[in-house]
């Protein structure tokens, strides 16, 4: 199905089973570690949407399945054409259609036998490790708000100085006022004299012309820089955070359930958009998923409206509606940006750009995106040119070191402006 | 070898010295508005004022993705679909691009051997067509300017009944087409016919090749149009037929003609082209030989050429011929000389002149070589005879039903105005045109057939080459596919057209396949390569079995040798075509490629008759109309001097002065098939007796490119040679290039630079342009048109020279015979009947580019592969490059073109909603204040090194082209890699990177025709020129 998307993964990992597992019997899983990481990554770009290796999500947690299921025959079946063994009165296949909603799980034609024999092996593999305590995103999280709490602190003890200091200054000064009143009534030498009664006074240095000056500048030198600063926020939309037509929450998709990017943004690796999923893409899964964790049904409902379903009947009206996102990252037109560029060509990860998605409720603009913001990148980051002969050339000509995208024209206008 | 002795001048003014062609010489945009300083304020405060309301807060924009998206469908990537443009009897066989679902641009399908994947001018517009404002919304009622919008159930109803009542009384039913190329088509109409059996199906076509059918059929006993094959061709001989422009199968013979035109290293030899024309043509303006005939000579110049090959075949001569045609004896020589291996055509519509023309090829021993009699063509099958019948009878009121099939006869037919008022009294008139046409406002039922883009269709051009086309798009309004309403009318049930075509492939095509598995894919694979082809028929000797001597005698008395007065041709525009594209602005810009104007209408009249009646052309195209009387019509037309014109001859374009059309094409010109009439037989497209013309003092401006964007001084600017001066010293050109001073030695000027060059470590892109291929015909400026948004501006701009084409094709005029260069007054003499030289010019893209030194704020910047780029947001307009630009192919947005109803007219692909649905979206839409200049389609660069890079590889050679090159029929243009010593271009220029320093800027060029643009300047462009060679006999004269 989404195969294509990791078709070199999928190609590489096919490689290297045929090289470690060709003595291997059809029927016993395989225990190589080649062969489980080989599983891992299958599992990760086709199963992971729907199976989990130890808990319930859309389909059955897979853990002892080679036990649970009929056969090794079975399960290849299954995988590539469910509804072939549903149709075929199978027992064991149509208790499992019926337990989980009548959903049909997609066919995955493509796969073959040991591509499903290192998946069983990564299942396996996973289901006997001890559940291991939770990554520590909580933990984090308290030593973040930590900081937090002391830097507020911090500020606090510096007002309370600086306000102190300023009341110290008053004070000296209504001294130093008070002890020239009591020097004047007194006679004194005319050194003492000139000593106490100066000519420098507050009032005559802030009306000399070189303190007016200074201020001015000052004033004008500042109120210039905000204005530049302003002017340059225009247009800037970082930290933007519309609220959408529907409650989407990336923190449950992306991080709690781990769905890759690219399962549900199809166009992030061959085209210019990521695109944003089309509903016939929700319903992979929400065609069995009714009601969701923070919201219950009525967000879910929204895409059965869009797409004209009918989760009591199962059935599709052919009524459609297409749902108006509101768009949050709004490059202008006259600059050119690819995704494939960047994700597929680059490796460069999602999160580099849009920030940690995979813990936002509502997606914001995570960066500047200003022509800054895009060179700054491409001066620091390295081409990743190796196993790219496109790159050859251009590798020999810089020693077969690393280049920087800069190097390479990655500064250049008509690279991004045409 | 001495140095040229030609001078090369862009239009009479200039070679005239006329003080406007001074004056503006260095002035290339026009004058600046005027502008007071209070002007400027009042702009400066609103700019800002607009500027910071603007920017107050960002608009909400929504994204919208598909409910169910189609797999193969993504935002941002292109899909292709092989389909068919066919437009009356042109043809082509197309691949539409087409982005979210929108077509944007046609390129030719390289896999069919009737296009060889070449295109036109027309081929290339029609995908704005697509989006024209005027077409019809959906099927209407009525008949004039009382028609209301209706609904397919009514109308449906009411034909059905129509059509009822007129079957049982008996009445009379007409179908009235273009050629129709589809077997499908056919299909549909005889299941109609078959309903009713009284319908007749009329097909006529507005340059129509009746003749040649006819003398065929009198020479070879079936009327057919055989199929030409010009690369076996070493001599050719035209007599008026512009078989590179708008005669028969052009894209192909363009193709065809152009191969025959290589010259290489190796291949010295190349095909000999004899024009015997009236007004300057394309292919005259290709032609070795050229020679001016009167349109009243024509049959008899072909009468003589017979007497002089057959008094060499040791045959009898003929009773007709004419005396002192210059170079017909020097044809006839050589035809005799390469007899098998020759080809004589003509473009007379006269089944006489016709059958001599086949005789001459018959004792040429042409046939089943040159000419294949074997493999018919149905490009142009219309009846002339069958069609004035039709007129006849209608007017007589003999008719009750008529169906214009996507055809315009009330406009297009030369008695289309007495058909016009004889529709009135018929019963039931419907048109199935996509727009409201001339024809369609005078039907009482318009049922609009979708546009092409939007249809199914398959197509036979040729026999046994058949093609289809598909939809690239949901019909974009309630429009009905002609066919299906046919079926529907003839109260068929399954009246789906897909499926009916589909059916009829299943029994026809799929009934033919031998390695077909299953009929599914079968199709998915016609479909995809969206032509079907299959091994021409076996060439089957002919015998030419025409009465000669009764044409002859016909010959005599039809034509004259001594006509004194004037006589008129009517051609097709070369823009335009027969006015069925009139309302699309892309082709009214485009110049045409003689006479170099645009968004008109005009006549063409030869300098000795201007001076006569005391015509001027200034330089600002000022003229007068000229009152023409042929055929009993009087119209007022603007008159354009054009060397090359034959004296006492003028030239009028077809496909002007359209009355129902839409707002680009209002109020311009004349229509000129008023002036045709049929003789002896068939359309005769010259009136040769009763022709006055009278100058009127009615001014008129023509809007001409041609003396904009002009630079001085030509010699290194366009380099031509004889062949035989070619092969007797290839490189004479590159001893004679310009050298410059060193301190003690002169010295190549590209050995000298001030800066220290370019490192191009990975691509260095350059374009080569054969000036020996190019036939000007201009299909690479609307290409470049579409593929990168270039405004149009409308005729009065173009008046101010602020066109925008990045792409123009300069268009050079010589005396044959040289010129004496130091003899002022000689310098000012226009030659009678000029050779000319196109030049595709476009920015050349200078590794030292001057443009770039000048630019305050560096908006043009040179990259890392060679482009020069121009970065519009960081523009601000000085136009100081454009003044340092030496090519002069620098534009400046002088308005905003787009959302701008001052443009609305002429431009509507950026100022209506419908229009902006062709845009590129990959290229920026400029604004005002803004340079631009070809970018070598640097999206296209991009593109194709970016999907280089997904698949983990060099970029292919071929796989990134620019529009001009995909769009180029003849292969003239080629761009490329330079550092690939494997690329079509380095191999083509024979490139040899620098020894010492290969990513360098200095590459040579080893090619022996292969130069750069006044290159003594030092600027280094990345695009080359191949020297144009001209098949001639005598060398030049010495100076």
């Amino acid at each position: 199905m989404k195969y294509r998307y990791s078709r070199h993964l999928f190609v590489t990992s096919l490689f290297v089973f045929l090289f470690s597992c060709q003595f291997v019997f059809a029927q016993d899983i395989p225990t190589e570690p080649a062969a489980i990481s080989a599983g891992e990554a299958l599992f990760k770009a086709n199963c992971k949407s729907c199976h989990r290796v130890k808990e319930k999500l859309v389909g059955p947690a897979l853990a002892g399945i080679e036990g649970r299921a009929p056969s090794i025959q079975w399960i290849k079946d299954w995988i590539r054409n469910s509804s072939k063994v549903v149709a075929s009165g199978d027992e064991y296949g149509n208790k499992i259609y019926n337990e989980y909603g009548k959903s049909q799980m997609t066919a995955f034609t493509s796969l073959k036998d040991d591509d499903i024999m290192n998946i069983l092996a990564y299942v396996k593999d996973e289901a006997n490790k001890k559940a291991e305590a939770p990554v520590a995103g909580p933990t984090t999280a308290s030593a973040g708000s930590g900081d937090g709490v002391s830097s507020t602190y911090l500020d606090i003890i510096l007002a309370g100085m600086i306000i102190i200091l300023v009341l110290l200054l008053v004070i000296l000064g209504l001294i130093v006022n008070a002890l020239k009143k009591y020097l004047s009534q007194k006679e004194l030498s005319e050194e003492d004299k000139e000593e106490v009664v100066s000519p420098y006074s507050l009032g005559s240095v802030v009306r000399s012309p070189g303190f007016i000056f200074i201020v001015v500048f000052l004033v004008a030198a500042l109120g210039f820089k905000t204005l530049i600063d302003g002017l340059l926020t225009i247009g800037v939309q970082q930290g933007y955070q519309p609220k959408q037509p529907i409650a989407f929450s990336h923190k449950i998709h992306a991080g709690q359930f781990e769905i890759d990017c690219k399962y549900c943004h199809t166009g992030v690796m061959k085209g210019k958009q990521a695109s944003i999923p089309s509903p016939n893409i929700c319903m992979n899964c929400h065609v069995s998923i009714k009601s969701g964790t923070n919201t219950g049904e009525g967000e879910i409902a929204k895409i059965y409206k869009a797409v004209g379903f009918d989760p009591a009947t199962s059935q599709y009206s052919g009524k459609t509606a297409p749902i108006e996102w509101v768009r949050i990252h709004n490059l202008p037109d006259l600059a050119y940006f690819n995704h494939s560029q960047h994700v597929n060509v680059g490796g460069i990860e999602c999160q580099t750009c849009h920030g940690p998605i995979q813990e936002m409720d509502v997606v914001k603009q995570y960066s500047l995106l200003t022509m800054g913001w895009c060179i700054s990148c491409h001066r620091t980051t390295d081409v990743s040119a190796k196993g790219n002969a496109y790159y050859d050339k251009l590798l020999e000509v810089h020693d077969k070191k690393t280049m920087k995208v800069e190097d390479i024209g990655g500064l250049e206008c008509s690279k991004c402006h045409y | 070898m001495s140095k040229s002795t030609k001078t090369y001048w862009k239009g009479l003014p200039e070679l005239k010295n006329d003080p406007a062609v001074i004056k503006n010489a260095d002035k290339e945009f026009g004058e600046d508005p005027g502008h007071s300083r209070r002007d400027f304020l009042k702009m400066m405060g609103f700019s800002v004022a607009a500027v910071s309301l603007a920017a107050c807060e960002a608009p909400i924009r929504k994204a919208i993705p598909y409910v169910n998206k189609p797999v193969d469908v993504d935002p941002g990537i292109p899909n292709y679909y092989a389909s068919t443009y066919v437009n009356g009897g042109d043809y082509c066989s197309i691949v539409v691009k087409t982005r979210e679902g929108r077509p944007i641009k046609v390129d030719g399908n390289s896999l069919s051997n009737v296009t060889l994947g070449g295109t036109s001018a027309q081929v290339e517009a029609s995908v704005l067509s697509l989006y024209d404002n005027y077409r019809l919304r959906g099927p209407k009622i009525g008949a004039g300017e009382t028609s209301k919008a209706s609904d397919w159930e009514t109308i449906d109803k009411e034909v059905i009944a129509k059509l009822g009542e007129i079957a049982t009384k008996g009445g009379q039913i007409r179908i009235v087409s273009n050629t129709i190329l589809s077997p499908s088509t056919k299909a549909a109409i005889d299941v109609f016919k078959a309903k009713y059996p009284t319908t007749q199906h009329i097909q006529y076509d507005q340059v129509s090749n009746y003749g040649i059918a006819k003398a065929n059929e009198a020479s070879f006993g079936s009327a057919f149009i055989p199929s030409y094959d010009f690369t076996k061709a070493k001599t050719i001989v035209s007599i008026g037929a512009d078989f590179l422009g708008t005669w028969g199968s052009s894209i192909e013979f363009s193709k065809q003609f152009a191969s025959t035109r290589d010259i290489t290293d190796t291949k010295r030899e190349m095909s000999r082209l004899y024009q015997f024309e009236t007004t300057l043509s394309l292919t005259g303006a290709n032609a070795d030989y050229r020679s001016m005939i009167k349109p009243s000579q024509e049959g008899l110049v072909v009468a003589q050429l017979y007497n002089l090959v057959a008094a060499k075949a040791g045959k009898a001569t003929l009773s007709a011929g004419i005396d002192k045609i210059q170079h017909l004896e020097k044809a006839a020589n050589e035809l005799w000389e390469n007899r098998g291996k020759s080809l004589v055509i003509s473009g007379s519509n006269d089944k006489d002149v016709q059958l001599v023309v086949n005789a001459i090829n018959d004792a040429l021993g042409n046939y089943g070589v040159t000419i294949l009699p074997n493999i018919p063509t149905y490009f142009r099958q219309g009846n002339d005879e069958a069609m004035a019948a039709f007129v006849a009878e209608a007017k007589e009121g003999k008719v009750d039903a008529i169906f214009f099939y996507n055809s315009n006869p009330v406009y297009d037919h030369p008695m289309g105005k007495e058909l016009g008022e004889a529709l009135k009294n018929v019963a039931l008139t419907v048109s199935t045109s996509y727009t409201e046409d001339e024809s369609a406002t005078a039907s009482a039922y318009k049922t609009p057939d979708h546009h092409y883009l939007e249809s199914w269709n398959d197509f036979e051009p040729k026999k046994n080459f058949f093609s289809l086309s598909q939809p690239a798009i949901t019909p974009i309004f309630k429009t009905r596919q002609a066919q299906q309403s046919f079926l529907v009318w003839a109260g068929e049930a399954n009246n789906d057209y897909f499926e009916f075509l589909s059916s009829n492939w299943r029994k026809t095509q799929f009934a033919r396949a031998t390695n077909a598995v299953d009929f599914q894919s079968f199709w998915d694979k016609c479909l995809y390569d969206g032509v079907l082809e299959y091994p021409a028929d076996a060439y089957s000797a002919v015998s030419f079995a025409g009465d000669l001597s009764a044409a002859a005698s016909r010959i005599s008395s039809n034509y004259s040798a001594a006509n004194t007065g004037f006589e008129v041709v009517i051609y097709e525009s070369y823009g335009v075509g027969n006015g069925s594209q009139a309302n699309n602005p892309l082709l009214q810009e485009l110049p045409d490629p003689i006479t170099k104007a645009t968004w008109d209408h005009y006549v063409t009249i030869s300098q000795k008759d201007a001076k006569e009646l005391g015509l001027d052309n200034d330089a600002e195209g000022n003229t007068v109309l000229l009152s023409i009387t042929a055929n009993g019509k009087t119209e007022k037309i603007a008159a354009l001097i054009q060397p090359g014109q034959a004296p006492k001859t003028l030239g009028i374009a077809l496909g002007y002065g359209r009355t129902k059309v839409g707002k680009v094409a209002e109020n311009i010109g004349v229509n000129a098939y008023p002036f045709l009439a049929l003789v002896n037989g068939s359309i005769s497209f010259a009136a040769t007796t009763g022709v006055k013309v009278e100058k009127t003092t009615d001014p008129f401006q023509l809007a001409q490119t041609q003396i904009h964007h002009t630079y001085m001084g030509r010699e290194n600017v366009v380099q031509e040679a004889t062949l035989e001066e070619f092969n007797h010293n290839p490189l004479h050109f590159r001893e004679e290039a310009p050298k410059i001073s060193d301190w003690d030695k002169k010295v190549d000027p590209n050995s000298l630079s001030l800066w220290k060059g370019h490192e191009y470590n990975n691509h260095h892109w350059g374009m080569a342009v054969d000036l020996n291929s190019c036939t000007g015909c201009g299909a690479c400026v609307v290409a470049c048109n579409v593929e990168n948004n270039v405004a149009l501006v409308g005729k009065q701009e173009v008046i101010n020279r602020r066109e925008m084409h990045w792409l123009r094709i300069d268009r050079y005029y010589s005396n044959p015979e040289g010129t004496d260069v130091d003899n002022y007054d000689a310098l000012e003499v226009a030659a009678e009947n000029p050779e000319v030289v196109f030049q595709p010019m476009m920015c050349q893209h200078c590794n030292n580019a001057p443009c770039e030194t000048v630019c305050p704020v560096a908006a043009t910047t040179h990259s890392s592969e060679g482009l020069n780029q121009m970065t519009y947001n960081r523009c601000i307009g000085t136009r100081y490059c454009a003044n340092n630009c030496p090519y002069k192919v620098r534009r400046f947005n002088w308005f905003k073109y787009h959302d701008n109803q001052q443009f609305a007219q002429s431009n509507p692909a950026m100022n209506t909603d419908l229009g902006r649905m062709v845009l590129n979206p990959d290229v920026t839409v400029r604004s005002r204040g803004v340079m631009e200049k070809c970018s070598f389609c640097v999206q296209n660069i991009q593109a194709g090194k970016l999907s280089a890079k997904r698949e983990r590889r060099p970029v292919k050679d071929g796989e990134v082209t620019t529009a001009c090159m995909a769009s180029c029929t003849t292969g003239a243009i080629v761009f490329g890699d330079l550092n690939n010593p494997e690329s079509r271009i380095s191999k083509l220029l024979q490139i040899e990177l620098d020894p010492n320093r290969k990513n360098g800027i200095d590459k040579i060029a080893h090619n022996p025709r292969a130069y750069r643009v006044i290159e003594e300047i030092g600027v280094k462009p990345n695009v080359y020129y191949l020297t144009k060679i001209r098949n001639k006999d005598e060398k030049k004269a010495h100076a």
